[in-house]
């Protein structure tokens, strides 16, 4: 500044140093920028608070509650445990068949319920075919992060044939409430198994043509290979799950090592990431367990749907559900990871408290530590890589 | 590895810590003091016959009696064992060890805790709530929470 002429009355005075919410004092050289709340590339109502250096990621310190309404007192304050499954179906709104899986399972094992086997059947092809959805969400709106907007349409036109698939068996094509404690709130509709079948037909030539499009697109490999890399060590340090953990190459998935429904029965393989365009852990991987995924689920189904028993889908639901006083810890492999419920009761007819461990908020805390270190340009690959859904960070 | 063994690793090697045990329910926990919490973990991460790297869950509980409690799931990807880690504090003096150190899955899940419960987990880095905005005032998941009238001039119970 020119020493000549005196400062203008409102200049003020630029402190040398700033302290961040961490706590953290960083140097004036530094800026802290905000990504979101609302920003198309965070999905959801996430806010990154960021510190750069030039172009350079110093710290990102994700901030989230935004979409909080407290899942936990809510299902305190139920009169009896199936009002749960519908706040649990609003959680991971993308993924709600699981979610409802998870919970009817926690409440099943502490009341020593033994369901059919045909419920067993049904409740994987469900879960399989919601984890395809998911995931085609998941894809679709990361090629959009990459700025590659068609593939986005090809994921949601077959998204539609699954919703499909579900509205004609409950009605509902997003929040569906039909896995109940014991049971299903409907049978299979006639003729689903026969829609289900065309569906993996139809369904296995277009992962080839979405890998054609967007996965070995040479701009997506530039954008997602050896960036955000996540090693193995960090992530289970991190208690990352689901597709976040298998890309960094640790080969671990709850329906295999810790089996539960009838998954045991079926005949698939864990995918995890090798690295082959980049280093094991990077975005790319995270991306390639995914579409691989699919290709497994629609093995599981396509076996689920050859060997669905006979039987009475709601001959288990108890009428009364007074689980004796104790606590129990379930944990179930959703499209996103680890989705656990730790329940406790006290003998009453209401849960005394349910905690909700949801994938997305735990592989979410990972990310300044992948982060550092970035371009803020990736940013948005790394953010998206996580898959996050808003609704179950925040609950 | 089975929770009766685990258990005398545990009793051998940090003795009066361990306060109480529950083996024949069916997930085994082991009850252990909270100012010695951070130790105790660490060692169940890190002796190569226990080998507990992933910590499933962390949950902040009310318990019946009044006070305030965390119950650790941990379990291993090596030995694929499991074991349930409680420890109690009172209301009045929130006070529990931070296992972040040894887990960094630790830091959110306590962070909630303190959100929830107020309790304070000592050697935190960064405990702050983490859901509610900065200004809520309570503890919403205590059995005595009264909702606040007002936040920032916005009537809550609309």
């Amino acid at each position: 500044m020119d020493q000549s002429r005196p400062l203008p009355t409102n200049y003020v005075t630029q402190p040398d140093r700033v302290i961040t919410s961490r706590g953290k004092t960083v140097r004036t050289e530094e800026m802290i920028i905000n990504m979101g709340p609302q920003h198309p590339s965070t999905h959801g109502v996430l806010r990154l608070e960021i510190v750069v250096d030039g172009e350079i990621i110093v710290d990102a310190i994700p901030h989230i509650g935004y979409l909080h309404r407290c899942f936990e007192k809510h299902a305190e304050h139920m009169t009896n445990y199936q009002q749960v499954i519908p706040y649990a179906d609003r959680m991971d709104y993308v993924a709600s068949m699981n979610n409802d899986h998870a919970f009817a399972l926690a409440v099943e094992r502490m009341m020593k319920i033994e369901v059919p086997e045909r419920v067993e059947y049904i409740r994987v092809i469900m879960a399989e075919l919601q984890r395809i959805a998911s995931h085609l969400v998941a894809l679709g709106t990361y090629g959009i992060d990459a700025g590659a907007f068609t593939p986005f349409l090809y994921c949601f036109r077959d998204r539609e044939k699954i919703l499909d698939l579900f509205e004609i068996t409950c009605g509902a094509r997003l929040l569906y409430n039909y896995i109940w404690v014991g049971g299903l709130s409907h049978d299979l509709p006639a003729g689903f198994v026969e829609q289900a079948k065309e569906f993996c037909a139809y369904f296995k030539p277009k992962i080839k043509e979405f890998n054609d499009l967007l996965t070995y697109n040479e701009i997506f490999i530039k954008r997602t290979a050896n960036v955000g890399v996540l090693p193995g060590d960090v992530a289970i340090n991190y208690a990352c799950s689901g597709p976040m953990l298998r890309g960094s190459g640790v080969n671990w998935d709850l329906r295999r090592d810790d089996p539960y429904a009838v998954y045991d029965k079926f005949d698939w393989e864990v995918q995890v990431g090798k690295g082959e365009v980049g280093t094991v852990g990077d975005c790319w991987d995270r991306h390639i367990v995914r579409v691989r995924e699919m290709e497994q689920s629609v093995k599981i189904i396509e076996q689920a749907l050859a060997g669905i028993p006979e039987g009475n889908v709601q001959s288990a639901v108890p009428k009364r559900i007074r689980p004796e006083a104790g606590e129990i810890y379930i944990r179930t492999e959703t499209p996103r990871g680890e989705l656990g419920f730790f329940i406790m009761s006290d003998g009453s007819g209401s849960p005394y408290r349910v905690k909700a461990r949801g994938p997305a908020f735990v592989n979410l805390s990972v990310l300044p530590e992948i982060a550092r270190g970035a371009m803020i340009a990736d940013l948005t690959m790394i953010v998206g890589s996580v898959d996050i859904v808003l609704g179950e960070v925040d609950r | 590895m089975t929770p009766q063994e685990i258990l005398d690793k545990l009793t051998s090697q940090f003795g009066d810590a361990i306060l109480e045990s529950k083996l024949d329910v069916a997930q085994p926990w082991i009850k252990i003091a909270r100012d010695r919490a951070e130790g105790i973990c660490l060692y169940l991460r890190d002796e190569p016959s226990l080998q507990f790297d992933y910590l499933m869950c962390l949950s902040g509980v009310e318990l019946s009696d009044g006070n305030l409690g965390v119950v650790y799931h941990l379990s291993s990807i090596i030995h694929k064992h499991k074991i349930v880690l409680k420890t109690v504090c009172s209301k009045e003096d929130p006070h529990i060890q931070s296992a972040s150190a040894v887990w960094g899955t630790a830091n959110w899940h306590e962070r909630e805790a303190f959100d929830m419960f107020g309790i304070i987990f000592d050697g935190h880095p960064d405990l702050r709530r983490i859901l509610l905005p900065d200004d809520w005032e309570g503890y919403p998941l205590r059995k005595d929470y009264k909702v606040q009238e007002f936040y920032n001039g916005i009537k809550v119970p609309y």
